[in-house]
């Protein structure tokens, strides 16, 4: 089988997803831009490149990943068969390694001989040492301190690959602040740096190519629904959203297809605390329109546009914007986005662990929770499927922290109870 | 063309050709709004305009993709302090009252698209700005901002790098209504070692093929030898992160200012 790179909708001739997107960074990193176009464009159609990342996917990261049919879960929620795209199956763990595998390989055919990355949680963090160790790249990695915390492993894991992971301390000290850092070590040795992007955010043409580079777990979902239910469709399909990687790789092949023949496509977004609460990462319900990392986006700033802490319990969604194109799907309606709070994602993870003996990301928990509030009021012929975007060791030692917290609170034992 | 008859535009002009009439390159001092406090910042920016042909005042913003830890930190303490944008734009009402000067804003586009882009530049036009500098925006991303600016009065600075191509900087210098801004380094905003200028002069001829707008030189000038290098090459000198840092150590800004200012004289 011969890998073929997806032909979705491009981005206007200024980078832009209808108002959403465009390319707000310093001049100096124009031409860069220009020219990672240039060799994105040029390597889609390249033979060579596109059987060496097949071969990559395949025999490196393991795909295809399995749609799996979460019958406890289904049979717990009551309605809509629960099918779970198994992204924590990949090799590192996660749906990063997808695109991380195809900008190094990118980032080699360049020319360049080092690659950058930002992580929050780590994932994207650990994927990019781990494709920059395979390829023989000299990689950096910016995370912010606060994430490097609640992540020690995954920090010890870069470290072990090879890689540079430098602390992150301004700002709030998280993903955001350490893409600002990512961008500025870009900006000084873009002539022979390669930043490898985690999300769709980011300037031109990133949010496009990651969305090509991720849209393998939405293609393989339709044939693989194909080969178990008969139809490559599914009603619903529903993924957590910080940045939106994982989620636009599992829309962007359904996305695109006529009115009346699409799945409702939901992002559920991090509420944190609540919505109303200002704790949170919910861009889309707690957001308005602004610019940060290059990109107009739905974004969390004051009413002078200085941008505001996010908060999630997962290092992966606290970031406080989403990408162009999820702000298209938003605001003409092609994809749904809802907020679910952290102790609903904390019930979630708990929910699928007890059920399906899957510890999923607390990122894929926020969807795993709404899916099982959604499904009752579907049928059984229905079908939900839910983007599993990682695995949940990396949340162990947090989890555990949280879990004693809730434990230790009055009247909160029989909360964690579930029953199948 | 509004832009010629753009109030901002003219006084900026006269600045550097006053400037170059005396035998100088503009000094253009930076200082970050509301640094190292609301109360301290107007009489350091008296200190800057003593010796200054246009003054540049950092709209703190809380993710400044462009600039280096200094200017970071500045502007991560002007925040803490409570410097707003209507803050900032207040603060130069109030140079306005005494100094003629021109002053611009350097700011990230977030701030103006938060507020408003038509009432941003009604703002900074009532309290006598006399234009933009925007390190994150450049010319073709958005179109208005320009066209906005110099409706009220304001002239706009965007940024070429060393990295540009001869088509961007045809495509940026012909934007630039005050002055364009070349980055002398392939890098972030602050005071560093071995600036070294070897690509800037090729820069500069090719940008002056496209404009007859004064061209300033900035990022790593950080002492009277380097800003005189630069005065050699370029109509105008921006100095920012040696003055932050000067501040941050509690050292002598009037005499610093003195020394850069004398640097630019060629």
């Amino acid at each position: 089988m011969t890998l073929t790179l997806p032909s979705y909708p491009q981005p206007d001739e200024r980078g832009r997803f209808g108002r959403f997107g465009g390319r707000y960074v310093p001049e100096t990193l124009i031409p860069a831009l220009d020219n990672l176009d240039a060799a994105y464009r040029e390597a889609k159609t390249d033979p060579a490149f596109l059987n060496e990342l097949e071969r990559l996917l395949r025999e490196f990261v393991g795909r295809p990943s399995g749609l799996y049919l979460a019958e406890r879960l289904t049979r717990h929620a009551g309605g809509a068969k629960i099918y779970l795209k198994r992204e924590d199956q990949n090799y590192t763990g996660a749906h990063k390694i997808n695109n991380c595998l195809a900008q190094a390989l990118l980032a080699k055919r360049m020319g360049k001989r080092r690659v950058i990355a930002e992580t929050g949680a780590g994932q994207h963090g650990v994927a990019s040492a781990t494709a920059a160790a395979l390829l023989g790249l000299d990689c950096v990695v910016y995370m912010g301190v606060e994430d490097m915390r609640r992540q020690e492993l995954n920090v010890f894991r870069m470290r072990l690959l090879g890689a540079e992971v430098i602390p992150v301390t301004s700002g709030t000290s998280t993903l955001k602040d350490a893409t600002n850092e990512a961008i500025r070590d870009w900006v000084t040795n873009v002539r022979d740096t390669f930043y490898i992007l985690g999300s769709v955010v980011g300037p031109h043409p990133y949010p496009a190519m990651v969305r090509d580079f991720q849209s393998v777990i939405g293609e393989e979902t339709k044939w693989q629904l194909g080969e178990l239910e008969g139809r490559e469709v599914p009603d619903v399909i529903i993924a957590c959203v910080g940045g939106g990687s994982n989620a636009i790789g599992i829309f962007a092949p359904y996305a695109y297809l006529p009115e009346g023949q699409r799945p409702r496509l939901i992002g559920t977004e991090a509420a944190g605390e609540g919505v109303d609460t200002g704790r949170h990462a919910a861009s889309v319900a707690g957001g308005r329109i602004g610019v940060l990392h290059g990109a107009m986006m739905y974004l969390l700033h004051d009413h002078e546009g200085q941008i505001t802490p996010p908060h999630s319990i997962s290092a992966g969604l606290d970031y406080p914007g989403i990408g162009p194109e999820h702000c298209l799907y938003s605001e003409t309606g092609v994809a749904e986005y809802v907020p679910v709070t952290d102790a609903q994602a904390l019930e979630g993870l708990q929910l699928l662990t007890r059920l399906e003996g899957i510890i999923p990301a607390l990122e894929s928990a926020h969807a795993i929770y709404h899916a099982v509030q959604l499904a009752p009021s579907m049928s059984p012929d229905q079908i939900i499927v839910v983007n599993l975007s990682g695995r949940g060791d990396k949340d162990v030692a947090e989890v555990m922290r949280l879990l004693a917290k809730v434990e230790d609170a009055p009247g909160n034992a029989e909360r964690q109870e579930v029953r199948a | 063309m509004t832009a010629v008859q753009s109030r901002g535009v003219a006084r900026i002009r006269a600045a550097f050709d006053n400037a170059r009439a005396e035998g100088r390159a503009a000094f253009i001092p930076f200082m970050t709004a509301g640094y190292p406090s609301a109360t301290e910042f107007p009489a350091l920016a008296d200190d800057l305009l003593a010796r200054a042909d246009v003054l540049e005042v950092g709209l703190p913003y809380s993710d400044p993709l462009g600039d280096g830890p200094t200017i970071q930190r500045a502007s991560e303490q002007a925040l803490a302090d409570g410097t707003s944008t209507r803050g900032t734009i207040e603060l130069v009402r109030e140079l306005r009252t005494r100094h003629d000067t021109p002053i611009v804003i350097m700011t990230y586009v977030n701030p103006i698209y938060a507020v408003g882009p038509r009432e941003f530049m009604r703002l900074s036009q009532e309290a006598g700005v006399d234009g933009l500098i925007l390190p994150d925006l450049p010319p073709d991303q958005d179109l208005e901002i320009a066209d906005l600016a110099a409706e009220h009065g304001l002239a706009v600075t965007f940024l070429i790098a060393p990295t540009s191509t001869p088509e961007r900087i045809k495509l940026v210098a012909e934007a630039c209504t005050g002055f364009l801004y070349a980055v002398s380094v392939t890098g972030v905003t602050g005071a560093r070692e071995g600036t070294a200028l070897g690509e800037v002069p090729a820069m500069l001829e090719l940008a002056r093929q496209h404009t007859d707008v004064p061209i300033a030189v900035g990022f790593g000038v950080k002492d009277a030898q380097t800003a005189h290098e630069v005065a050699l090459l370029a109509d105008g000198v921006v100095v920012g992160s040696a003055f932050i840092n000067a501040v941050h150590e509690g050292r002598d800004v009037p005499a610093l200012a003195k020394k850069l200012a004398d640097g630019c004289v060629r």
